[in-house]
C-alpha cells in the first residue's frame, strides 16, 4: 500500500539525537481496512480503496453503502479513499493497513481540508504587497487596479480578488517522517500538516523523495 | 492538548531537572560539539524567565560577560543540557525579570531567598 488514512492529533516538538528540537505533527494513522479492490482487468488500473476504522462505529450508513461494506466483510466506515498499490503486492478485501507501511526518514505527502479562514482580503489570500501605512499614503490593503480601461471593458477571469479562503483540499508535499510508533499507530511528521486538530488526513508516499 | 500528544511528549521529558525559578542563579552545563569531540561548557547567570509548558518549556539565563549583557535561551528538556546546578536562590517579585536588562551594577543585584531549602 502506498497510503493510509488518519487523524491529526496536534503539534509538539521532539529532540533529535544531536539535541536539535524538531517540530512535529502527531498523526494517529490507521488501522485501515481494504473495502474495495480496483484491478487492471476490471477497472483499468490497480488500486485499493481503504477506510479508516474509528473508535466510534459509524451509524449513518446509507443502504447502498451497507451493501458495499458487506461485500468486503468489514464494518461501515465514514471515510473511504483509494490508494495505488505497490507493483506485485497482494491485497485482498478486508486486509488491514497499519502505520508499519512507513518507516522513519520516509517522505510523505499529506492531504487534508485546510482550516477555513473566512472572507479575506488580497494581502492574506494572495500575498499582495499592499501599500504604505504612513506618510500620507492613502493606499493600504486594497487590491489596486484589476484591469485595463474601455478595451477590454471587462475583468479577465482568474483575477485575484478578496473572497473565501481556506476550507479546501490542500496537499503538503515531501514531509519527513521522524518516527513511527507502531504500537499506538502514531506517525511523527516533521513540520505542519493542513487542517485542524482532530481533522482527517490522507497520507501517501511522496511522489519524489 | 490531545492526550496522545501528551504521552508522546512524556517520552522525551527529563526528570533530572532541579527545581528553580526566576531570580535564581544557575550554572547550566551545556554539551558542546566541536567536530568529533564533545565537551561541556558552563553558562552561569540569573534566570530571568521560564516560559512554555510540557516539552516546549524553556528558560532564559542572563549574565554580564566582559561588560556586555549576554542572554541564552535553553529548552529545559533538551538533551544538550548535561545538568543544571542551582547556585543561589533569588528573591524577586515577578516571573519575568526583563527589567534587569535596563539595570547594571548595584541596581541589578538580587536579594537571596532564604525561605526555601537550598537544593
Amino acid at each position: 500500500m502506498k497510503g493510509i488514512l488518519g487523524k491529526k492529533l496536534g503539534m509538539t516538538q521532539v529532540f533529535a539525537d544531536d539535541g536539535a528540537a524538531v517540530p512535529v505533527t502527531v498523526i494517529k494513522a490507521g488501522p485501515c481496512l481494504v473495502v474495495q479492490r480496483r484491478t487492471q482487468e476490471k477497472d483499468g488500473y490497480d488500486a485499493a480503496q481503504i477506510g479508516l476504522v474509528e473508535e466510534k462505529p459509524y451509524r449513518k450508513v446509507t443502504k447502498p453503502l451497507v451493501g458495499h461494506f458487506e461485500k468486503a466483510g468489514v464494518p461501515p466506515m465514514r471515510w473511504l479513499v483509494e490508494f495505488p498499490i505497490e507493483a506485485g503486492e497482494e491485497v485482498a478485501l478486508g486486509d488491514q493497513v497499519s502505520v508499519s507501511i512507513f518507516g522513519a526518514d520516509d517522505f510523505i505527502d499529506v492531504t487534508a481540508k485546510s482550516k477555513g479562514k473566512g472572507f479575506q482580503g488580497v494581502i492574506k489570500r494572495h500575498g499582495f504587497g499592499g501599500g504604505r501605512a504612513t506618510h500620507g499614503s492613502m493606499f493600504h490593503r486594497a487590491p489596486g487596479s484589476i484591469g485595463q480601461a474601455s478595451d477590454p471593458s471587462r475583468v479577465f477571469p482568474g483575477q485575484k480578488l478578496p473572497g473565501r479562503m481556506g476550507g479546501k483540499r490542500i496537499t503538503t508535499k515531501n514531509l519527513r517522517i521522524v518516527k513511527v510508533d507502531e504500537e499506538q499507530g502514531l506517525l511523527y511528521v516533521k513540520g505542519a500538516v493542513p487542517g485542524s486538530n482532530n481533522g482527517y488526513v490522507a497520507i501517501r508516499k511522496a511522489r519524489r523523495g | 492538548m490531545n492526550q496522545l500528544v501528551r504521552e508522546v511528549e512524556s517520552n522525551y521529558l527529563r526528570s533530572d531537572i532541579p527545581e528553580f525559578r526566576s531570580g535564581d542563579n544557575v550554572k547550566v552545563h551545556v554539551r558542546v560539539r566541536e567536530g568529533e569531540k564533545e565537551r561541556i561548557q558552563i553558562f552561569q547567570g540569573v534566570v530571568i524567565s521560564r516560559k512554555g509548558g510540557g516539552l516546549r518549556e524553556s528558560f532564559t539565563v542572563r549574565k554580564i560577560s566582559g561588560g556586555i549583557g549576554v542572554e541564552r535561551v535553553f529548552p529545559i528538556h533538551s538533551p544538550s543540557i548535561d545538568r543544571i546546578e542551582v547556585v543561589r536562590l533569588g528573591k524577586v517579585r515577578r516571573a519575568k525579570l526583563y527589567y534587569l536588562r535596563d539595570l547594571r551594577g548595584k541596581a541589578a543585584r538580587i536579594e537571596e531567598r532564604r525561605d526555601a531549602k537550598p537544593s
